[in-house]
């Protein structure tokens, strides 16, 4: 079986920006892959090199076993693309815009179109103007989705969805999985790519930094933790697993690598807790730390 | 008065946001009836000779139509007559910038963001009126302060000055009404301009008939147009100081309407509610051709209509144009000139014909760009995401842009030559003789539409480039035989090579010629839209 997504060295300049400098991304049959990486990385720029809108400076790109800028209408059937900003025409309502999308590609399966708009909760009646952010996206999502596509390509999908919408959202990627589809969904969101992705390429000022199933990215999965005490903090700073460690009086904030997440909890039930907060690092917090790090140590 | 509260902090705000604009469309306006002025002190210097000027071109129907009547041959008159689009272009403005203050704000959720803080109910439309009733005082202050430093009297100055102003205000007021009805800010301009345009044609049809001061037998209906009633002050001719009370009591009657209305609807309401669309789409709505025929239809049957009646009006009134010239040697001759016949009644209609060619070339413009329109907001990505190639996409609109000029420019000549044949008795043979004059004018209309495509397809950024180019066009064709410059340098406008159809000799070459080269350019823009990224910021 051919390789659905296959892009190396890929280079493209827009004036003296360089958005893409020399980018490698490999997606398997089959699989869920996870575009990582935070805004103004290039993940957009890359998908339009895939989709043959822009052409590459240099490199190459293979979509599907064809070059997306020569045979862009023939590889064009066989997928369905999501943009990150849904943007649709004021007097057409959703309706009509997500059966125009599925003509244009090619046809779109009219019970899973039904299931869709009902999981989605969307009135298809509606007039563009008239949806909001996160409808204007469910009606591009409801477009692709309903479709027969062998191949989906999603652009930050879920912006501007709640996290109920964002539930339905992951588990029709599940099922376009199970179906047999290739998947390629770019997110500023680790948890989100944690949720779906079997494998996840991290894209960073336009090069691919990392590559890998997620557990051989589990470096990059830690928790941030805020703490208020009951006694002084004592202990913390020993633990392996444990980094930038801030102690004040009885506060303490410290970020720690899952693993080491349940020692770290019991030192603190220990001390005596007042107050916990603890959530995911975002992903320019986790960028920044961990790639920072890494320049100054070569 | 806690209705108003927070007027002030909007004021500020409106003026802050549009400080460039502003004051740019203030000073362009307000400089050039003083260049008029000038030039026409230049010109014609003696009183022999702006009575010829009068006599042969400024009280020419198809003039008098266009700009508006002209009373007398003093500088101030003739200076009045031709910067009598400036006061339509100030009304356009007017009502744009009223809508964007108002319902646009309303539509893109910012009014909520500050309908939050302490705001009166009024504040929003206050506010905007307050800036745009200021612009357009401004405005006529300035351009009858460059009047009066151009030399011209105070007193007519003053009223042509206040004319402007007050044309731009009530338009203001009817962008405030308009704002109040619909939901979408499109759909409130679409009203504003709506009002606009039928004044614009009441006051056309009123004038049409007429030449030079003497209205033309139905000059009641340039009364019944805001846009009619400046020119009807008499500036520099014995001014009428009380025609200004019209757009006074005008604008305080629509004022009256809009704020109530506004108070008793929802903030995002309209008086109009939007209506629901199908779930499904139709059998037509299968690709990028379905969909072009979405967005452009309406556009579409709006210049259709609107042409169809200007037609009417253009050949109802030419038969009693060709009376009112009668026996006038200069007119007839410049007349015989300009259309290429003999006739005076179907020279008339000649020129003002290849006059729609020019408004006909703006449909065309306006198609053409609309792909790029779409490119930039973002919805070209997704369609061409699809197995519809680039071509297609692109075809799709220019077929548009190709045949609706074609449409436009026949439904013109048919009403013309229906209206004309019903005034001189011969239906039957006026309509085919001038649905040929308004065909021959398509060529050119194409050679502009070809050229804002390949814009669009070539060098995106600078497509709207296009509509300078057409504005060149229009300039070469109204002064290019007054400023006598040379053939050569009229031959750079496409429109004219169009053939004067109802001359006795001429040739289909040039029409040839001139799909010739819009064909070119159609060709190359699809090729160069095949090579560049799409979208291209």
């Amino acid at each position: 079986m051919e390789t659905p997504i296959s892009v190396s060295g890929l280079v493209k300049t827009f004036g003296r920006t360089r958005a893409l400098d020399g980018l490698d991304l490999t997606v398997h049959a089959g699989e869920v892959h996870g575009f990582l990486g935070p805004n103004g990385a290039g993940k957009s720029t890359t998908i339009r090199a895939l989709l043959g809108l822009l052409r590459a400076d240099a490199g190459t790109v293979r979509l599907l076993g064809g070059d997306p800028w020569r045979d862009a209408v023939a590889l064009h059937r066989r997928l369905a693309y999501v943009p990150g900003d849904v943007t649709l025409w004021p007097n057409l309502s959703g309706g009509e815009v997500i059966d125009l999308l599925g003509r244009m590609r090619g046809g779109l399966d009219p019970t899973r179109r039904a299931e869709l708009l009902d999981s989605f909760e969307l009135d298809p009646r509606k007039k563009g103007r008239a949806y909001s952010k996160g409808n204007r996206q469910k009606v591009g999502l409801v477009a692709a989705l309903a479709s027969d596509a062998e191949l989906l390509i999603l652009d930050e999908p879920t912006s501007g969805l709640d996290p109920l919408m964002e539930e339905v959202f992951q588990h029709w990627v599940r099922r376009a999985r199970t179906d047999g589809r290739t998947v390629l969904l770019s997110s500023h969101i680790l948890a989100e790519v944690e949720a779906l992705c079997d494998r996840v390429t991290i894209i960073r000022n336009g090069r691919d930094v990392e590559t890998g199933t997620l557990s051989e990215l589990r470096h990059l999965r830690r928790t941030s933790i805020e703490a208020e005490l009951i006694g002084p903090v004592d202990g913390l700073g020993q633990l392996a697993g444990v980094h930038d460690l801030r102690v004040d009086g009885h506060r303490v904030r410290f970020d720690v690598e899952n693993a080491a997440l349940d020692a770290a909890l019991r030192q603190l039930t220990e001390i005596g807790v007042r107050s916990l907060v603890s959530q995911p690092p975002t992903l320019e917090e986790l960028f920044l730390r961990h790639y920072q790090a890494e320049q100054v140590r070569s | 008065m806690t209705s108003f509260t927070g007027t002030r902090h909007l004021v500020r705000l409106i003026m802050r946001r549009d400080r460039v604009v502003l004051p740019i469309w203030i000073l362009l306006l307000a400089v050039l009836p003083a260049s008029y002025a000038s030039a026409y002190t230049g010109l014609y210097p003696t009183a022999a000779e702006r009575a010829a000027y009068l006599a042969g071109t400024a009280s020419n129907p198809s003039i008098v139509a266009l700009l508006g009547p002209v009373y007398g041959d003093s500088i101030g008159a003739l200076t009045v007559q031709r910067a009598g689009l400036l006061a339509v272009i100030a009304a356009l403005v007017s009502v744009l910038m009223v809508v964007r203050h108002t319902r646009t704000e309303e539509e893109a959720g910012r009014r909520e963001l500050l309908g939050a803080t302490v705001l009166g109910r009024y504040a929003g439309l206050t506010a905007a009126l307050l800036v745009t009733y200021a612009a357009n005082v401004l405005l006529g202050l300035l351009a009858a302060g460059g009047l009066v430093a151009a030399g011209l009297p105070g007193t007519g100055s003053l009223l042509f000055g206040a004319g402007m102003a007050l044309t731009g205000i009530v338009f203001a007021t009817v962008g405030g009404l308009a704002a109040q009805l619909t939901e979408s800010a499109g759909g409130a301009r679409g009203i504003g301009l709506g009002v606009l345009g039928l004044a614009f044609a009441l006051r056309l049809g009123g004038d049409a008939g007429g030449s030079g001061g003497t209205g033309g037998s139905a000059e009641w209906l340039s009364w019944l147009s805001p846009l009619g009633w400046a020119a009807r002050g008499r500036a520099f001719a014995g001014e009428r100081w009380w025609v200004l009370l019209l757009p006074v009591l005008f604008s305080a009657v629509l004022a009256l309407v809009a704020y109530p209305v506004s108070v008793r609807r929802d903030l995002g309401a309209g008086v109009f509610p939007p209506r629901l669309g199908p779930a499904s789409a139709g059998a037509l709505l299968t690709g990028p051709f379905g969909l072009a025929w979405r967005l452009h239809r309406g556009q579409l049957l709006g210049w259709t209509v609107g042409f169809g009646l200007l037609g009417l009006v253009l050949g109802g009134a030419a038969d009693a144009a060709g009376d009112a010239v009668e026996g006038n040697e200069q007119v007839a001759e410049i007349l015989a000139r300009l259309g290429g016949s003999s006739t005076l009644a179907e020279a008339y209609l000649g020129s003002t014909l290849s006059l729609t060619a020019l408004a006909a070339a703006g449909y065309g413009i306006q198609a053409a760009l609309r792909a790029r329109a779409e490119e930039t907001a973002g919805r070209a990505e997704p369609l061409l995401a699809t197995a519809v190639s680039r071509t297609r996409w692109l075809a799709a609109h220019l077929v548009f842009a190709l045949l609706g000029p074609v449409l436009v420019l026949a439904v013109t000549g048919l009403a013309t030559g229906l209206a004309y044949g019903l005034s001189v008795g011969d239906v039957g043979g006026e309509v085919p003789r001038l649905l040929g004059v308004g065909l021959a004018q398509v060529p050119a209309a194409w050679v502009l539409a070809g050229l804002a495509a390949l814009l669009v397809g070539w060098l995106p950024r600078l497509s709207s480039v296009a509509w300078a180019v057409l504005a060149g066009c229009l300039l070469l064709g109204q002064l290019g035989a007054v400023l006598k410059l040379s053939q050569w340098a009229l031959d750079v406008s496409p429109f004219t090579h169009t053939p004067q159809v109802l001359g006795d000799n001429w040739t289909a070459t040039p029409l040839a010629a001139l799909t010739v080269i819009a064909a070119a350019l159609l060709t190359l823009a699809l090729r160069t839209f095949q090579s560049r990224d799409v979208p291209t910021p």
